[in-house]
């Protein structure tokens, strides 16, 4: 890994320029193009229900990309939220056969959540071990779980008010889940860059060593970090389990791969440092539309997730390439 | 080097214990006939896991092994179901090309483009599999489709061991040559204990790691034909989720996350040790659903011990630095 030369420029750039030339600019056009080229390719895309249907694209993922930002931020990663959705959702399964309340499941999906991430994050702060490999071993162990408890079966029978968190509407076609992800989104927001706590993530992730001279706790920063994303899977099966109203071992497989994708697409540098929560929600909306307008084109899944490797790629490959053609 | 022959030690005691234990109640688990098979099955790991150790020791990791694996596979058997009459070699040369071609994408864009291996191979992984679909049209390549030539090589008995276990056996010997005798191979080595240092000697950090994935891409699309044609089956999900099973061999084989230590010997072990455990658990009675937390929580395990036992003791100057390491 070589580090790029930090240059100080001689002339600052005025906020309009600066602001212009953004990456969040950028994305926003894209999405803007997307948008258009949706609404020319199908006739069905301009439609107010179709278009809420699409936010059920994003939601859930946009909701674990949220804390998964700031872990980035942080220097660190977390591969193991798709796991810890199918373990969320598996415990709710089962707390679901004696009848409980609607808040107990929920109640049990969070704080499973919550568990899953103090195990990783106990893991990667207080035994040192690197996040990469560890988040890995708890993806193959959470969703090993999973695999234990259900088998080839699934767990169904959830209460009727329980469909509410997935399937429900707020207000005419705006859906509950929308309204959670753009209330975490201003959460997140004012977490990241109106708090202390925000300005300590930067901190370390651009010299952990240097933040904890500077009197951050890095430790347990790191620690409530993996907290939330695991509390934000914990959220995301809620959702997903409720909007499904089933669980099988296989639920959410894959998903840590469109999560990383949306928080880097949003601008996050996967070394660690530097991102933003607008990034990321414009991200959500670019990577919603796309995959919702392909499924209206008739375009399989699986030939979407080329898609979404390549934009994975790109994303961090196309700026590079073109420094390299500027020099 | 020491701790390095202690360890392979250590494994090798492990899996000892292991088959012993397993043996107290069903003796049949150690006759012979069934190590072989044991080893047979193990084979497709041991291979893979040379390749991704490479990759490890140059401070990178390759998730998209697996992928490869199905891709060059599917490639393979659409090419038997075209034209039966191409000889074996041939379309192992074909496998060991393609699969070295897929890696040489991930390796340049680590060496030219400097993007974190995690995602360039998270990427690629998605991207292989979505190709096979692809190229597939998401149907399935049939063991009637299949030519007996094709089907025959990896299960052809050679001095009472399978062709696919003399290949395993072949590739050990021949990574450790590489790994031991040459420069590519001390190359490896340096660039994931020092990198600054490597660059003074003269070594091209980005350019070993291009090496590095090449070769573990080479391996993986011999296994793609082996694995197809051992199965007689081709499909879009074939090896879903193996590359964490490659990964696990590794770190249970004691090569560092952080680059720079671990030998073939190692992985050799590191994945016979899973190999044991997975065919135990039929026997001793557990589902095989069980299979994946058991992989998740050796690499936990074994990662945790890597660690404590590799940390390096260094003066302390000021304590709560030390912590935070």
């Amino acid at each position: 890994m070589t580090h790029a030369d930090r240059i100080i420029p001689d002339r600052l750039q005025s906020p309009l320029q600066k602001r212009l030339k953004s990456w969040e600019t950028l994305l926003m056009a894209v999405a803007i193009g997307i948008f258009v080229a949706n609404s020319f390719a199908s006739p069905y895309f301009l439609n107010a229900w179709n278009l809420s249907d699409a936010t059920f694209n994003f939601t859930e993922k946009a909701m674990i990309a949220f804390a998964m930002a700031l872990l980035i931020i942080a220097g660190e990663i977390d591969l193991s939220v798709a796991s810890i959705i199918a373990l969320a959702s598996t415990a709710m399964g089962a707390v679901a056969q004696f009848d409980v309340p609607t808040f107990v499941l929920v109640l049990t999906g969070l704080s499973v959540g919550v568990l899953c991430g103090a195990f990783n994050a106990i893991l990667v702060t207080i035994m040192g071990l690197p996040s990469i490999v560890v988040t890995i071993g708890t993806m193959s162990l959470f969703r090993g779980i999973s695999y234990i408890v259900l088998g080839d079966q699934a767990f169904r029978g959830y209460p009727k008010d329980f469909a509410f968190f997935g399937q429900g509407y707020v207000f005419w076609v705006i859906s509950f889940e929308f309204v959670l992800f753009a209330v975490l989104a201003v959460i997140y927001g004012i977490l990241l860059h109106k708090t202390n706590f925000g300005r300590a993530v930067c901190a370390i992730g651009n010299n952990p060593t240097g933040a904890l001279f500077s009197g951050i706790r890095v430790n347990r920063v790191k620690f409530i970090l993996f907290l939330l994303t695991g509390l934000m899977s914990g959220v995301a099966a809620v959702c997903l389990t409720s909007r499904l109203g089933s669980t099988r071992p296989s639920i959410g497989l894959g998903m840590e791969l469109e999560v990383v994708t949306m928080v880097v697409l949003g601008g996050v540098n996967i070394l660690g440092g530097s991102g933003s929560i607008p990034g990321v929600v414009i991200a959500a909306f670019v990577m919603g539309m796309v995959t919702f307008g392909l499924g209206l084109l008739n375009v399989p899944g699986i030939v979407m997730s080329i898609f979404i490797g390549a934009l994975l790629i790109g994303v961090i490959a196309l700026p590079r390439l073109w420094t390299m053609w500027k020099e | 080097m020491h701790i390095l022959k202690s360890r392979e030690m250590i494994l090798t005691g492990a899996i000892v214990v292991l088959m012993g234990l397993v043996a107290t109640r069903f003796p049949g688990f150690i006759a012979p006939h069934n190590l072989v098979a044991v080893f047979n099955d193990t084979s497709p790991l041991i291979l893979l896991a040379i390749g991704q150790m490479i990759v490890i020791l140059t401070k990178c990791i390759d998730l998209s092994v697996a992928a490869n694996l199905a891709l060059t596979g599917m490639v393979c058997a659409m090419i038997n179901v075209a034209a039966p009459g191409v000889p074996v070699p041939i379309i192992i040369a074909i496998a060991v090309g393609l699969g070295a071609i897929l890696g040489a994408f991930n390796g340049i864009l680590v060496w030219k483009l400097d993007i974190p291996p995690i995602v360039v191979t998270l990427g690629t992984m998605t991207i292989f599999r979505g190709v096979i679909f692809l190229i597939s049209d998401g149907k399935w390549v049939n063991s009637h489709e299949m030519s007996p030539a094709f089907k025959a090589f990896p299960r052809a008995d050679f001095l009472s061991l399978p062709m696919l276990s003399w290949i395993a056996i072949l590739m050990t010997v021949i990574f450790f040559v590489l790994m031991t005798r040459t420069t590519l191979g001390r190359s490896f080595y340096a660039v994931g204990g020092n990198p600054h240092a490597a660059v003074y000697t003269g070594i091209d950090v980005g350019k070993s790691q291009f090496w590095a994935f090449t070769l573990s891409g080479a391996l993986a699309g011999l296994v793609g034909y082996l694995w197809v044609s051992r199965y007689a089956v081709a499909y879009v999900d074939i090896a879903l989720g193996f590359e964490l099973d490659v990964v696990a061999a590794c770190v249970i084989g004691g090569i560092a996350i952080s680059g720079g230590i671990g030998s073939i010997g190692g992985a050799v072990l590191g994945a016979l040790f899973l190999g044991v455990i997975k065919n135990a658990l039929p026997v001793v009675n557990i589902s095989p659903f069980w299979q994946m937390a058991i992989s998740g929580s050796a690499i936990i395990i074994a990662i945790a011990v890597n660690t404590r036992a590799g940390r390096t003791k260094g003066r302390i100057i000021l304590k709560n630095a030390e912590a935070a390491q």
